[in-house]
């Protein structure tokens, strides 16, 4: 079954850029994300048998985040059949094959328990990326895209320095001499502390530049900002949770040799400093697309925070990272209709989003409240986990500056959202035959409405899966 | 065999001072072809004897291939397309930058000595491996031609290919190889943005993309 998750979307792929008509050819997408999904509910239905010394296998992390891709993935495949109708004007080949060779890549990270595995599909997503931010064609994209590929291929070569790194820690005559993790774990104190330290700081930087922690986020604003909005969500969603759980892999072994104390304060430090920073930027932000980016940085800070802070912060963060993510589909699909209505993205010139596009004005509303941590949206929820983790931990401080910054971001970004979606839409710039759909709407309200049931009530079995997950890194439950 | 080794790490470093000071494309893609020769060699010459063989021959025939033959190739069909000669205008001027790279390397030789390492290896290894990692990462910030931060990029990655080498006797076969096709993917797709940079501003100074920002 692993193999069909990874192999799916890659025989849609080949089937994307073998079809001739632009037409046809988002169903190749479609058809993969649903054949993926498929795969992945089989998985969590029964699953798959653990064979020690195996690659591929799913853990309580792994399966956290292949959720969060494949329910994000179902609902860009479905946006995409609206959105590559309306630009017929463009080739979409490389797109719809580009976006099913990322699908494939992002799984078979989720699933690998090497790291060297973990590294080659890492550094497939960003070569994916980059041809997709430049689906536009323009100056634009293109600067983002080669900013993009550039910097994220800078930081992936320090992460497999680290990964040497790390597999020269167990080298050692009688070490594990392997990358599998739980080989790695099951080592331990017999891992070379020196190495495990150097390995886990270029392992942070360079995974961490993929996830956009600041202050390696620099691609982040440019990616976001240009790309179209459905990459943007799978992005923000899907490829940044999977570089924030390498870094959780990472830190497993790290924690099993003995030097969580030096990683989890490089991890608090790292997620407070992307929180202010996004604080920063959020505030005054003219661009809504960008500032989408600058709230991605944010959410990644409040995951290594989590981590960081351990105990049921730890679990607290895995519910994170399903609620950033289904949060910021539902974000990023609905700017991208606001986007496309207006024809702009700057704040000046948007305005009465609510009345020109009933659903997707509303909808982007709604996302902030949830992004920001509004109750009953799940966020909220694990969010407050994190915080009530941290004053558990006795890190008042770190709990104050958190809230304080969450505080700045809720009225920065809820002064940029407010003049967007509310007014008199009047004379500002609209672009005809862009009104809401219910292939371009539907997607992000499913999404949103996932957002919030998960707020309304948390079934038993996730609550177990995000406690054992949290178990992995040292964390527990948050109750 | 032994001093044939040594000279091959002094090779690769003097090769790194080297791309740091010249301002001709040209001579800095052949001089890293050359590089990525040397890096060829290395795993025969580090080969523990007595072993099996195979896996030494594929890893050297694949980065002889790979970064002696065909990204070089493709640089200098870039250059061409874009008919570039030289860098002339770098973030930070060549002599300093060859500073800042002698500076890395006499760190490198000096302190990697104390580097706890599980096995012994050659004392050249590890600092031949840090000083090159470093001198790709200065030669990506401070030029401002995208065919030389893909250099730059490329001598950073020889780099942790030479740190790679003390980890062959236990590293997957298939690890190694998935690195060294993603490094080649990494440069094509590199080049096919480059293609677009040339044809969208006439030039591949990355000064000209300068127009996101906050």
């Amino acid at each position: 079954m692993y193999l069909f998750v990874i192999a799916a979307p890659l025989v849609a792929a080949a089937v994307a850029f073998a079809v001739g008509s632009n037409e046809r050819r988002p169903l190749a997408l479609l058809a993969g994300a649903l054949a993926h999904g498929a795969g992945v509910a089989a998985l969590f239905v029964a699953p798959a048998p653990d064979r020690p010394g195996a690659w591929l296998a799913l853990d309580a992390m792994g399966a956290v985040i292949l959720l969060t891709i494949t329910l994000l993935s179902v609902a860009a495949s479905v946006y995409a059949q609206g959105y590559l109708r309306r630009r017929a004007d463009r080739d979409n080949r490389v797109f719809v094959g580009g976006l099913l060779v990322l699908l494939s890549a992002m799984t078979t990270v989720a699933l690998s328990h090497h790291l060297g595995l973990s590294w080659v599909a890492i550094e497939i997503t960003t070569l994916a990326t980059a041809p997709l931010i430049y689906f536009n064609h323009n100056a634009r994209s293109l600067e983002a895209a080669w900013k993009y590929l550039l910097i994220c291929s800078l930081g992936i070569a320090l992460a497999l320095m680290g990964t040497f790194f790390l597999a020269l820690s167990g080298a050692a005559p009688g070490g594990p001499r392997s990358l599998l993790v739980e080989d790695l774990v099951a080592a331990g104190p017999a891992l070379s502390g020196p190495w495990v330290r150097a390995a886990f700081v270029f392992l942070l930087v360079g995974y961490g530049t993929k996830m956009g922690l600041a202050p390696l986020h620099s691609w982040k604003p440019d990616a976001y900002g240009e790309a179209p909005g459905l990459l943007g969500a799978i992005l923000a969603g899907g490829v940044t949770n999977l570089a924030f759980l390498s870094i959780a892999r990472v830190f497993q072994v790290a924690r099993a040799a003995g030097e969580d104390a030096f990683a989890r304060d490089a991890l608090v430090y790292m997620g407070l400093l992307s929180i202010a920073l996004a604080a920063v930027f959020m505030v005054r932000q003219r661009d809504f697309k960008r500032m989408l980016a600058y709230s991605s940085v944010e959410h990644m800070g409040i995951l290594a925070l989590g981590i960081g802070i351990g105990g049921g912060a730890a679990a607290g963060a895995f519910f994170h990272t399903v609620n950033n993510g289904l949060t910021k589909g539902v974000l990023f699909l609905s700017a991208a209709n606001i986007h496309r209505a207006y024809g702009s993205k700057l704040t000046d010139e948007v305005r009465g989003a609510a009345r020109r596009l009933p659903l997707s004005g509303p909808l982007f509303l709604a996302g902030f409240l949830a992004v920001t941590g509004s109750p009953p949206f799940a966020p909220f929820f694990s969010e407050f986990a994190i915080l009530y983790g941290a004053i558990g931990a006795g890190k008042f401080v770190v709990g104050g500056l958190y809230l304080a910054f969450l505080a700045i971001i809720f009225v920065g970004m809820g002064a940029t959202v407010l003049g967007i979606v509310q007014g008199d839409p009047g004379d500002a710039p609209s672009v005809p035959g862009t009104s809401d759909g219910w292939l371009s709407a539907g997607p992000p309200l499913v999404l949103l409405l996932l957002v919030l049931v998960l707020g309304l009530w948390l079934p038993d079995g996730l609550r177990d899966l995000f406690a054992s997950a949290a178990a992995l890194v040292g964390g527990t439950s948050w109750e | 065999m032994a001093s044939l080794l040594e000279l091959a790490f002094i090779l690769v470093v003097v090769i790194d001072l080297f791309v740091l000071a010249s301002s001709r494309m040209g001579a800095a893609i052949r001089v890293v072809a050359m590089q990525g020769v040397v890096l060829g060699a290395l795993p025969l010459l580090l080969a523990p004897p007595g072993h099996p063989l195979g896996h030494y021959v594929l890893l050297a025939g694949g980065a002889l291939a790979i970064k002696g033959v065909l990204i070089p190739w493709l640089m200098f069909r870039a250059i061409r397309e874009a008919s570039i000669r030289r860098e002339m205008d770098p973030v930070v001027g060549f002599v300093p930058s060859m500073v800042l790279g002698g500076i890395g390397v006499a760190l490198a030789f000096a302190f990697s000595g104390r580097l706890p390492l599980p096995e012994p290896a050659h004392p050249f290894l590890v600092p031949t491996a840090l000083s090159t990692a470093w001198a790709g990462m200065l030669l990506v910030v401070s030029r401002r031609k995208a065919v030389n931060q893909v250099l730059g990029f490329l001598v950073l990655e020889n780099g942790v290919f030479v740190f790679g080498l003390l980890l062959s006797g236990f590293m997957p076969m298939m690890v190694e190889a998935g690195v060294l096709l993603d490094l080649f993917a990494a440069v094509f797709v590199m080049g096919i943005v480059m293609f677009h940079i040339n044809r969208e501003f006439s030039s591949l100074d990355t000064e000209k993309l300068s127009a996101l920002k906050d």
